[in-house]
This record gives structure tokens, C-alpha cells and sequence, in this order.
């Protein structure tokens, strides 16, 4: 984000003349730009935190499509519509990115210089995350009253939350080590509360 | 200081002016309808009877002759095996799909063509599926044409929500075919949304039921801000009416094989009894009971129905309608009281067991004031409109069922997982699996199940030239981009080598470049004139807006130039309004290009300039004022 401006310019694709490549369509001849090489926050005009205002960032999220979704570019030449589709695409990819709060902790902390790897191991190095799993895992999988059910999806629930404020007190005082170790615990913790909340709703169903 | 903004609509498009109408179709099982919008009003399109719907049916005679709307229907009785009717369920189905439809349709398919699309024998003809879709577009085209006096070209055609590549793609194929280009297409359940307004209504959460003929779909829809979001869908693309209609003709039939002691079932007493079985249907959502005959070869047949009896042999399809409906909403991650709204759409939802279902499931009396035969064509005109003239609302729809390929094992590793908001591209990396693998089989599916055979397979191909490497060295990255329309092409590339392969995802089940080709060769005589006159009007739309952008350039930087070179400039924008006007596709590319070495340098100064007064130390934030930046402002 620190380079010079001089590489921030690009030629327009339309009327060939300079413009910017954070800029979305050319001041000059109002073309469409393609959706360039831009991080996700920049892109939905947002301020780099994993504390984000969620109503915010839905809002930006929208006024963006808006403008650039293809549908807007239904009757414009096939380059425009390309590009709006590019653009289109770029833009969900930001914000299901960032809506996450799992995805956002990874994708901050990697943005940050100290990358995550949440895809790499079905297996746990953290005895103590490992230990306290496994426990919770049984708990869920003997629960068998509607009541049990509940209570265990609601402490999962918690948890959940509880750790993203850890994340979020780890970032905003620079412990980005420590962000790492909590982002890998908030996966297997997301995990467990999804899985829980899949067994309440069948428990409820069934009569 | 102010942000420039730069609406993409502000350039002028004066190409549209001499465009066709654009419509709203709604190609149904049974029924197709089309409408126009104009300034937010909306009309059905209607024949000289004041009918809004066209049966959709289609008569192929022996000596070529097409027939399609009633007309076709009414052939039904006379010559069973010359009509087809309900198309749709076989839109983007493969062969292998036919065995569990094999028995429940009322025509002949041709079952010798291995793998591929479905094939219809017909009069002695053999059609697709979406030939067939083609012929019913054509006469929805010539029926708004008819009523309106103008040229139509344009469509915004509905599929149901849970249609999935394969059925969007033959869909488009067949707007093509019938000389219309589709600005979108759009899910029927979304345009029902947008025909109640409900683009306009309170924030929140909305359903639409749509049980039509053949399909079912619920759909759950947010409304935000001027955005309408497909929260999540589900359904059964070979649910519908037509299953209560044949619950009924068999039950008529089995009385009527009782009274005269007939073994066999013929074609036309099928056809007769469905036709019986669909009136039934219909008199006995206003009446509590009736009598319908059955006539043929001379052997007349009474059969006697109350509503309760009706609805005995309704409800095993209207519960599974009710537990998709279940899964969707739970699949959305909401509560039923979280719905503030539930429309109703399709001609099967006048059936008051629907009615009382769907109110006792969602607890609130649905929307049903718009004809629901129509309401999906009203709101297909209605963002037809908006794709032309521009709007406050925006469709943004997710993936309906999740894409992925095989791996080892036959397990399918998921890339887009359903509802995942479209457009959207998402890459997976693969490797190989022996020692000096050099090519590798990808095969792209789309469905939930875990294994490869339980899901839909829609595309093969094998990525080449893998450079030899040890097993697990080789990176391989498999990309899936599905359009706002949802159709979807897969590319696969090797990441040491950049060795590249792309698919449009059609094979399958689709019809190749090839067969479309030659269709659009086969079918309309001016086929080949419309095709011309789509492509020139294409060329001459990016010719015009070559010229704008160099106006506006001239407007900017004009003092650039000195006065022999905007002269020669202005001389190459003459030319290309000349060319244009000439109407010769090759004389306007010429003249384009004859712009584009007229600006060469103009264009070189014009980065001069910008990149000399970046250096010149304005900030970056300057910079992006100057040039145009982020036209939306946060607050």
C-alpha cells in the first residue's frame, strides 16, 4: 500500500488515457476499470481491524454491486461486461472474506505478515485445544435430551464469541502470535458450535 | 473535495433506440407467459381471446409444420405422438437421467443415444429438448410482436431456482435458437418477488412457494437496502402438478379399465385421461365434488371425484413440498416467524389444500393477489425493464446446488458450496498421484452427496502436458467461475509450467458449439440474417463507445494536440460514424481501427501527463481524486 504513486497509474483500457488502478471506472470517459490487485479491505473502502461493524460492511458491500454487478453493464459492450463481472466477482470474494469472522481473523492476521494456515491439518498440535475438543465432542455426541442439547449448543455458542474477542484483543495489541493460536482454536470452536447447533434443530424435529 | 462520480449508465447508448422490445418470459412446464414493462406498468401479453397463457406445447406436423400454444394442445387427443409437452423436465437432462423418469412422460424419447443429451422422436422427427424450448420461444416472441407491432430481441427469461448449469445453459441455447438474447436469466421465485414489489416493501425476509406443473421451488429471500439477495433455495425440478395430475388419471383410468374390462392403457386414453385428471384439478379447487367423462374408441367412462378424494391423492406431493420448504429455511439459518411475507406462485397453488398447508406451516395468510400464472412473467418484464433503462434494485443470486470435482476414492471435493453468492470464481489446488503423471482427469460435478455417482456429472475433460514430476510435486489448480447467471466454466492449469485447459461447462449434457451451429443453420430461414444483424449491432455498440471515450478524452486533454492532429482525429470519428451508418460489419471494424492509430499518441501524451504530475509528488489520495476512485462513499 506504500508504493509510489507513480506505480498506481495504469492506462485506460477505453480512452487509453492515466488512470488509477484502486479506481473503479475512468474519470475521463466513465469506462469501467477491471477490478485490479487490491486487498479485500481496500476494496470494500473499509479500514484494515478484525473489529469490523458488520451493518457497514454489508452496506459498503451493496453500494459497490450496485454499481458494478453485470447487470448494470445488460446492455454494454461485451469488454464492460467482463469487467463488471470480474469486478461482481471480486466483490463477493471480499466480503464473504471478511463477513467471517473465522475467514477475517485468517485473512487480517496473513495481511499482517503472520499467515495463518487454517486448511493445512485436520490435526491439532495444541495438546490443550486437543484434549478440550475431544471432551466436548463426547459431551455433544452422548447429549440425547432436547434440554442437554441446547445448554451444550448454547456454551459452544459462547465460546465462539468469547474467542473473537480474544482475536480481536491479541490484534489490537500486536500479539499476532497469539491472534494465530486463537484464529486455529476459533475453527475447531465454529466447527463444534455449527455441529451442535445441526443436532438442536434435528432434536426439535423430530416429535 | 468531491469524489467525480461516473455512473456506468451516463454514456449515452444510443444503440438501444433502434433495439427491439425487451420483454419478460416465464417458460413454463405447462404454461409459458410473456409480459412488457413500460415505466413500471406492467402487461400480460395476450392473444386475440384475451389469453395470457400459451400452453406450452408443441405440434410437429408430417410435412414440417409447427404448431404451438392450444392449438398444439388440442392435437394432443387427435395425434398423441406428433405433440410434446412438458419439455422443461428434460432441460438439461442427460440419458442416464431417463431411468427414473422413464414410464411418467407422455412421449417417446430416443433411448439409443448413449450418454448425452435427450433426445424426442417425434412425427418421424428427432428433436432436443431444447429445439423444442426454441419453437415455444418463437411463438412467445411472435405473440408480443403481434401485440405489440414492434420487433422483440431481447428477454429476461425465469428458470426455477433449482435448475441447475446444465438447464440454465439449454434454457439460454434455446432463447438463442429462437432469435433472443437473454439479459438475464433470472429465478422464478425472485422474479414473483419483484412483481409484488416486495423489492420496494419493508426490510426482511421473504418466501415464495411456487409449485407449478412440473417444478417446485421455495426460495427464501432477503430484502436489504435495495438489494434482493437469494438467501437460499431448494425444491424438486420434476415436482409439481403434472405428479397430482397423474395421480388422478391413473386412479380414472383404473375405473375405467374396471367398467369395460380393458387390459392395455393406449396413448390416446392416457392423453384423454390426463386432460380429464387436469380439468378434475382445476373444477374441484372452486366445487366440492363433480363428474368427468373419458371417450374413447366409442367406449364413453363416468368417473365421479369429491375435493377430499382429491386431496387424499394431492397430499403425499404437497407434504414433500412442505419438508423442502423445512430444509430451506433451516438451510438458510432462520426461524419460520422470521418470515414476514410468503408468495404464492403457480397455477397449482389455487388448489385450496396448498393454501391451507402453506398458511399453517409459515402462520400468516400468503400473497396470491396477482393471477399466479402470470406473476413470474410480470416480474421478469419488470427487470427486463430495469436491465435496459437502469434501477434501484439489484438481484443478487447464490449457487443453487454446491460444484465440485472427483478426487481418489470417488469422493467428490466440494470447490463453490451451494448458496454462495454469484458471480464468484474459487480455485482449489490438486496434485497427482504417480510417480510421472502427465495428465489428469478432471471431472466436474454438482450436487451435495459425498460420492461421485450420487451426484450430477456435468463435464469431463483431462488437463495435458503435466511436466514429469514425482507424485504429489505437481500443483494443480482447478478454477470454477459461475456468471451471474449461473453457468459455469472450469479451467485447470498446472502451476510450474502454466500448461492451461478451460471448458465452458456444456458437453454432458448440453449441446456443443457445433450443434448449436448448425441449428441456428437449420432453423429460421433469415436465422442466418438475424445472426448478422446481431453481430453488426455488437460491433457497431463498441465502436460508438470508442468514439465517446475519445471525445471525452479530447474534452479532458485536448491541448495536447496541436490543431493537424485533432483534425486528423476528428477526420477518424467521422469515419467511424460513416462506416457505422454504412451498416458493413467489416467497414466499421476498419474504421475502429483507423481511431485507435489516430489516438496513438495522443493517448502516449495523455499517460505522460498522468504519470509526470504523479511524480510531481501529489499523494496518493490525490491521485485518486484526480483519476477517479471509489464512487461509493462510506457514509
Amino acid at each position: 500500500m506504500n508504493a509510489p504513486a507513480a506505480a498506481q497509474i495504469v492506462s485506460c483500457w477505453s480512452c487509453k488515457g492515466p488512470v488509477a488502478t484502486r479506481a473503479l471506472f475512468c474519470s475521463v470517459c466513465g469506462a469501467v476499470q477491471g477490478p485490479g490487485n487490491i486487498d479485500h479491505f481496500t476494496r470494500l473502502g473499509i479500514a484494515p481491524s478484525f473489529d469490523l461493524d458488520l451493518d457497514a460492511l454489508q452496506r459498503q458491500y451493496f453500494g459497490f454491486q450496485k454499481r458494478l454487478h453485470p447487470d448494470r453493464f445488460a446492455s454494454k459492450s461485451a469488454k464492460e461486461k467482463a469487467l463488471s463481472q470480474s469486478q461482481a466477482t471480486s466483490l463477493n470474494e471480499a466480503y464473504e472474506t471478511l463477513k467471517d469472522p473465522l475467514k477475517r481473523a485468517a485473512y487480517l492476521l496473513n495481511h499482517l505478515g503472520h499467515p495463518v494456515d487454517l486448511t493445512a491439518c485436520g490435526t491439532i498440535n495444541d495438546r490443550e485445544l486437543l484434549m478440550e475438543q475431544m471432551e466436548k465432542r463426547e459431551a455433544l455426541a452422548e447429549a440425547t435430551s432436547p434440554d442437554q442439547i441446547a445448554k451444550l449448543a448454547m456454551q459452544a455458542e459462547s465460546e465462539v464469541i468469547a474467542c473473537q474477542c480474544h482475536i480481536s484483543a491479541a490484534i489490537n495489541a500486536s500479539n499476532l502470535e497469539e491472534a494465530g493460536h486463537l484464529t486455529i482454536r476459533l475453527k475447531y470452536l465454529a466447527k463444534l458450535a455449527e455441529e451442535a447447533r445441526a443436532k438442536k434443530t434435528r432434536a426439535l424435529r423430530l416429535p | 473535495m468531491l469524489l467525480q462520480l461516473h455512473e456506468p449508465g451516463e454514456s449515452p447508448a444510443p444503440h438501444d433506440s433502434e433495439r427491439g422490445l425487451a420483454v419478460g418470459i416465464d417458460l413454463g412446464t405447462t404454461n409459458s407467459v410473456v409480459a412488457l414493462a413500460r415505466d413500471g406498468e406492467t402487461e400480460v401479453l395476450r392473444d386475440a381471446d384475451g389469453k395470457g397463457l400459451i400452453p406450452s406445447v408443441v405440434h410437429y406436423a408430417d410435412d414440417g409444420t409447427v404448431t404451438v400454444g392450444s392449438d398444439a394442445r388440442r392435437m394432443i387427443l387427435e395425434a398423441p405422438d406428433h405433440v410434446v409437452s412438458s419439455v422443461k423436465r428434460l432441460m438439461g437432462r442427460g440419458t442416464e437421467d431417463l431411468k427414473t423418469l422413464a414410464g411418467t412422460l407422455p412421449y417417446t424419447l430416443d433411448v439409443a443415444a448413449e450418454g448425452g443429451m435427450v433426445r424426442l422422436r417425434v412425427a418421424g422427427r428427432t428433436l432436443t429438448p431444447v429445439e423444442v424450448s426454441a419453437d415455444i420461444l418463437r411463438a412467445v416472441k411472435t405473440r408480443a410482436e403481434e401485440a405489440q407491432g414492434k420487433s422483440v430481441d431481447r428477454a429476461v427469461v425465469t428458470v426455477p431456482a433449482y435448475f441447475d448449469d446444465a438447464a440454465r445453459t439449454a434454457t439460454k441455447d434455446a432463447a438463442r435458437l429462437a432469435g433472443l438474447e437473454v439479459l438475464r436469466l433470472v429465478n422464478e421465485p425472485t422474479a414473483a418477488a419483484l412483481a409484488y414489489g416486495l423489492d420496494n416493501a419493508a426490510e426482511g425476509l421473504y418466501a415464495v412457494y411456487d409449485l407449478g406443473g412440473g417444478t417446485f421451488d421455495i426460495s427464501i429471500l432477503r430484502m436489504e437496502k435495495g438489494v434482493f439477495q437469494v438467501k437460499s433455495t431448494g425444491g424438486d425440478a420434476a415436482l409439481g402438478g403434472d405428479d397430482i395430475d397423474h395421480a388422478i388419471a391413473e386412479r380414472f383410468l383404473a375405473e375405467r379399465h374396471k367398467e369395460h374390462g380393458i387390459e392395455s392403457i393406449t396413448a390416446g386414453e392416457a392423453k384423454q385421461a390426463l386432460a380429464a385428471a387436469r380439468v378434475a384439478k382445476e373444477c374441484l379447487s372452486g366445487r366440492a365434488t363433480g363428474d368427468w367423462m373419458i371417450e374413447v374408441d366409442g367406449k364413453p367412462s363416468r368417473h365421479s371425484m369429491t375435493r377430499d378424494e382429491l386431496e387424499v391423492l394431492a397430499l403425499p406431493w404437497v407434504d414433500k413440498t412442505m419438508g423442502i420448504c423445512r430444509g430451506v429455511i433451516e438451510d438458510a439459518g432462520i426461524e419460520v416467524a422470521d418470515v414476514q411475507g410468503v408468495v404464492l406462485v403457480g397455477g397449482s397453488t389455487r388448489m385450496p389444500l396448498v393454501r391451507r398447508k402453506v398458511k399453517e406451516l409459515f402462520g400468516r395468510e400468503p400473497l396470491a393477489d396477482i393471477n399466479p400464472d402470470e406473476v413470474v412473467a410480470v416480474g421478469a418484464a419488470l427487470q427486463a425493464e430495469a436491465l435496459t433503462i437502469g434501477s434501484d434494485t439489484l438481484l443478487l443470486d447464490v449457487t443453487p446446488l454446491s460444484l465440485g470435482i472427483e478426487t481418489m476414492g470417488g469422493i467428490v471435493e466440494k470447490v463453490i458450496p451451494r448458496n454462495t453468492p454469484i458471480p464468484v470464481a474459487m480455485a482449489q489446488e490438486f496434485t497427482t498421484y504417480q510417480d510421472g503423471q502427465t495428465a489428469m482427469a478432471i471431472h466436474v460435478l454438482q450436487g451435495e452427496r459425498e460420492m461421485v455417482d450420487q451426484n450430477r456429472s456435468l463435464a469431463r475433460f483431462v488437463l495435458r502436458g503435466i511436466p514429469n514430476m514425482a507424485a504429489g510435486a505437481a500443483r494443480i489448480r482447478v478454477t470454477f467461475t459461475v456468471d451471474a447467471d449461473g453457468l459455469l466454466t472450469v479451467t485447470a492449469s498446472e502451476a510450474t509450467t502454466g500448461v492451461e485447459q478451460q471448458v465452458a461447462v456444456k458437453p454432458s449434457y448440453g449441446l456443443t458449439e457445433d450443434e448449436m451451429a448448425n441449428m441456428l443453420r437449420d432453423s429460421l430461414v433469415n436465422a442466418k440474417d438475424d445472426m448478422a444483424s446481431r453481430l453488426f449491432a455488437e460491433t457497431a455498440v463498441e465502436a460508438r463507445r470508442s468514439v465517446l471515450a475519445v471525445q471525452a478524452a479530447l474534452g479532458a486533454d485536448s491541448d495536447l494536440l496541436s490543431p493537424a492532429e485533432r483534425q486528423d482525429i476528428d477526420a477518424a470519428i467521422a469515419g467511424v460514424d460513416r462506416a457505422i451508418a454504412s451498416g458493413d460489419r467489416d467497414a466499421v471494424t476498419a474504421a475502429s481501427e483507423g481511431l485507435e492509430a489516430a489516438t496513438k499518441t495522443f493517448a502516449e501524451r495523455r499517460m505522460d501527463r498522468g504519470i509526470r504530475a504523479a511524480l510531481a509528488g501529489m499523494t496518493v489520495e490525490k491521485l485518486d481524486d484526480a483519476l477517479g476512485s471509489d464512487p461509493v462513499k462510506s457514509a
